[in-house]
């Protein structure tokens, strides 16, 4: 992986820099000693790493407002940050940056079930979302697997998802409005507490933009009372197609279960060895959850399990008590733990027409023989995003760079099959290069046209998204 | 000039010699409509996969002959799309190109989203006459920026599409509706109390003649359940029955403004936050329909009313449908105005597609 040079003169001026961003923050908010900025060097995608120039902790819109204009009139990159879990490389900095972090900015600023949201600043994490306002019987519903820690500021920037996505939606289904700082320091208030968008949906331009647009300080979250219940089932198969058409088959039936999970025999054998769930030993296995009144949820595993029937399941169990149905989800929340202590992992994200399942799945089964790595499967088969997981041995040299291309051969085959590269962890510097196997020049210099507009000079968390040869000119300018 | 292929349609953008009025089934009459026709013929469906929920569409197919393709399957198009032909005095097939553009969305909104959230993805041809896709035919991708929801609701003025896809649901087979007795004023609050309840509200709105409703779908034992639960949690509010024979007739009459339907006067639609809907009817006047909680008002009012006047201050935005406005669509605040002009002068440079419609 490529990153463009830093500009010199920004590495010489580095002094300069941070004093004029001391000018126009608190002394505490801004961080240049290497020991502590290192902390900023990388995000979840640790395998790359590079420290910034500085770092800003902002606490409110205005401090946000002072620094971007500021690095504006210096011609300093930015990167946004939230948590840094991105998975993506989405927030790690370049040399020549400035990282600019929400952490700080973490306060609930309203909530309102008369009106069913919360406005809250963007620095806040996923969970205490819902921890806010659970005890009154809601919830905030895009749930990735990584609420606990990471940030609204960056589930916006990477239109997050979770295994709950398939009945409520992602994050820009959920989002009513946010105020954006953008990169000359001007503040934007775009949506608000009310359904529809007046205008150009520029709140659904901004969600899923990378943090490239701008910097969302404030969010107006859609909240959801709680539903009465929710129970899951286990149904194992022996084989990856049939489990497929049993997904098919409970979809086209009319139900719409909140998660449809899928694990492979390779993930089921390495969470069993892991925690003990008590999974079945079977070459696929579904986990389906159904949510309403115990009648209604009765109704509807009713109706899956005729439908599972059909496709003769090696095991069709069904939660009877929630310690079971807890078991139920043991293994599949333990999955990147447990590949996590065979071996190390590379767990990649694309997404494919829950149809091609069957195929893309023997096709991964092959490139992992061609390339002598193993891969394992665990992803949500409702939406058909995929999360191969694959397996190698960080201290042998060569594997990291082996373990990338079968990646890349594998989210290539997702966009052959009709999908596309990311389903939810975004592009960041990780798919960069892979952009053009999915869209074409045209379709690329659409995008970069949109940054044009809200980041004229290319300064905010320039070098990716975009093929670096595709965005040269303008980074350069 | 009608353009049947995609090929076609970028010749005619890229040859046009000045402003070109985009049209799908031409039933949309909302707006400025300057400059050549330039209707979009590009029709029929490319790929429908029932068991993926997904459907890649011509942007002038009709979108009947889509509601009809996949109710044949059980399926629907999540958010409901209007008909708002009669109340609007038009004729016409409208197409799923128009349905986009518009981004109109009926009352099943307040559970299954807007048009542009079950769109999930585009190919269209810019003012430069360039062919660009975004988005795809999965569910999930945030590969890229999501030009998909930028296209939904932009009326045409940044690109004229050519091919749509979108992310189905099952329908239902069952539908029920609580009916509450009570005036408008007063119906906010109970609906606010439904769709705060956790029994999955799939509409609610208020409707003269009728009263405030509440919809229940799903799986026939499940609606019961629900119904019943729901009539218990509004009997606080007033007399209160269950309809379920006539349930989809009050929808389609709340859907299509049907009360409206041969009356004169401006008709209005303002999106706003649903706790001011009570306040916003007594000081609109007229008369009035209440949709998405009382976040969407239907207002029939005299000619000329002023409604921004009368409504302000409001959190929202207020659109004439009908009638003699100058200002057909919420002005912008001037940081949004800025962005939005310079959006349209990278997409339209020459500013020939539909201009001055969204003013
Ligand atoms: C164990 C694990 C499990 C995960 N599971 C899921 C999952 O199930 N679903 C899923 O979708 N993702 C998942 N992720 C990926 C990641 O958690 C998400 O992408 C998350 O949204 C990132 O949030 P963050 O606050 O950590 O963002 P960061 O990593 O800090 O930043 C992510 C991106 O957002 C930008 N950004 C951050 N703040 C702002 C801001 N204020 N304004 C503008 N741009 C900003 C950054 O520049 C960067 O491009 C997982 C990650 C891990 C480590
Ligand atoms: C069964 C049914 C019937 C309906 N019938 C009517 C009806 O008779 N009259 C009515 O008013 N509504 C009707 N509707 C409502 C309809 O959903 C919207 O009015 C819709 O926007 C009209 O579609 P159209 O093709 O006629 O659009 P038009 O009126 O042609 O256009 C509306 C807007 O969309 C733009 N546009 C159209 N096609 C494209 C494209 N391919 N790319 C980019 N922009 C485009 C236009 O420039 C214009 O700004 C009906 C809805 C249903 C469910």
């Amino acid at each position: 992986m490529e990153m463009p040079k830093p500009k010199e003169d920004l590495l010489a001026r580095k002094p300069q820099i941070i004093a004029r961003l001391r000018e126009v923050l608190p002394a505490d908010a801004v961080i240049d000693d290497p020991s502590e900025t290192r902390a900023y060097e990388c995000d979840a995608l640790s395998a790359y790493r590079c420290q910034p120039l500085g770092v800003v902790l902002p606490r409110s819109t205005a401090e946000v407002a002072a620094a971007l204009k500021a690095c504006h009139e210096l011609g300093v990159p930015v990167v946004p940050r939230g948590a840094g879990t991105s998975l993506a490389g989405g927030s790690m900095p370049q040399a020549d940056s400035v990282v600019l972090g929400l952490a700080r900015m973490n306060a609930v600023l309203e909530t309102d079930y008369t009106n069913r949201f919360i406005r809250v600043e963007a620095g806040r994490t996923n969970l205490s979302v819902t921890g806010a306002v659970e005890s009154d019987g809601w919830f905030y519903a895009p749930d990735p697997s990584s609420q606990l820690a990471c940030a609204i500021s960056g589930n916006i920037a990477m239109n997050s998802g979770g295994a709950h996505c398939l009945k409520y939606g992602v994050t820009t289904n959920n989002l009513l409005g946010v105020t954006l700082v953008t990169m000359e320091g001007e503040v934007v208030e775009i949506g608000g507490p009310y359904l529809d968008a007046g205008g150009l949906d520029l709140l659904g331009l901004i969600c899923g933009s990378e943090g490239q647009l701008g910097v969302v300080t404030e969010a107006t979250l859609k909240i959801l009372p709680k539903p009465e219940g929710a129970r899951p089932v286990l149904i194992g198969f022996n084989s990856n197609e049939v489990a497929g058409a049993c997904v098919a088959d409970i979809i086209k039936a009319g139900i719409l279960p909140v998660a449809i999970e899928f694990m492979d025999r390779p993930c089921i054998r390495a969470t069993e060895a892991f925690c003990h769930a008590g999974y079945p030993d079977c070459e696929a296995l579904l986990i389906v959850e159904c949510e309403g009144s115990e009648a209604e949820i009765d109704e509807q595993i009713g109706m899956i399990r005729q439908i599972a029937t059909r496709h003769e399941p090696v095991e069709f169990r069904e939660a009877q008590s929630a310690d079971e149905a807890a078991r139920i989800w043991l293994g599949r929340k333990s999955a990147f733990g447990a590949m996590g202590q065979i071996n190390d992992y590379m767990c990649l994200d694309g997404t494919i027409p829950v149809s091609e399942l069957p195929f893309v799945l023997r096709r991964i089964g092959e490139l992992s023989k061609d390339f002598g790595l193993d891969v394992a499967n665990v992803f949500h088969a409702g939406d058909g995003n995929m999360h191969p997981l694959i397996l190698y041995n960080a201290n042998e040299p060569g594997q990291q760079e082996q373990c990338e291309k079968l990646g890349a051969e594998i989210l290539k085959l997702c966009v052959e099959a009709g999908g596309c590269l990311t389903g939810e962890h975004g592009v960041g510097i990780e798919k960069r290069d892979l952009m053009d196997v999915q869209f074409e020049p045209a379709d690329l210099e659409a995008q970069m046209r949109v940054k044009d507009v809200f980041d004229p000079k290319w300064l905010l968390n320039p070098a990716k998204v975009f093929p670096l040869g595709a965005s040269a000119s303008r980074r350069a300018s | 000039m009608r353009v049947e292929s995609e090929a076609q349609l970028a010749e005619a953008v890229r040859d046009a010699g000045g402003a070109l009025a985009v049209r799908g089934g031409g039933t949309r009459p909302v707006g400025r409509c300057l400059g050549e026709p330039l209707e979009v013929g590009i029709s029929g469906i490319t790929l429908y996969e029932p068991g993926a929920l997904t459907l890649v569409v011509g942007a002038g197919t009709p979108l009947a002959e889509v509601e009809a393709a996949i109710a044949a399957e059980g399926q629907r198009l999540p958010f409901e799309p209007a008909n708002w032909g009669p109340v609007l005095g038009v004729r016409g097939q409208s197409t799923v190109g128009g349905v986009v553009a518009a981004n109109v969305s009926g009352p099943r909104r307040v559970q299954a989203g807007a048009c542009r959230d079950s769109l999930i993805g585009t190919r269209f041809v810019d003012g430069r006459g360039q062919i660009v896709k975004n988005g795809g035919r999965v569910m999930k991708n945030v590969t890229g920026y999501d030009l998909v929801k930028l296209m939904a609701g932009s009326w045409g003025t940044l690109g004229v599409m050519s091919e749509v896809a979108f992310k189905l649901l099952p329908a239902a087979p069952s539908q029920a509706t609580v009916v509450i007795d009570l005036p408008a004023g007063a119906a906010q609050v109970a609906l606010a109390a439904a769709l705060g309840s956790p029994f999955d509200v799939s509409g609610a709105g208020w409707l003269p003649g009728t009263g405030a409703v509440v919809r229940v779908e799903g799986l026939a034992e499940s609606v019961a359940y629900r119904a019943e639960q729901l009539r218990r949690l509004m009997e606080p509010f007033g007399p209160v029955r269950v309809e379920e024979e006539g349930s989809a007739a009050i929808w389609q009459s709340l859907r299509d403004l049907e009360p409206f339907i041969g009356k004169d006067g401006d008709l209005w639609r303002l999106s706003v936050k649903p706790s001011e809907a009570s306040d916003l009817v007594a000081r609109l006047g007229g008369e009035v329909l209440l949709d998405w909680g009382g976040g969407l008002i239907w207002a029939l009012l005299p000619e000329g009313s002023d409604v921004r006047a009368l409504a302000s201050p409001y959190t929202g935005h207020a659109t004439c449908m009908r009638g003699a406005a100058g200002v057909t669509f919420e002005p912008e605040p001037a940081p949004i105005a800025t962005l939005t002009t310079a959006l349209r002068a990278q997409f339209d440079p020459k500013g020939i597609l539909n201009p001055g419609r969204m003013s």
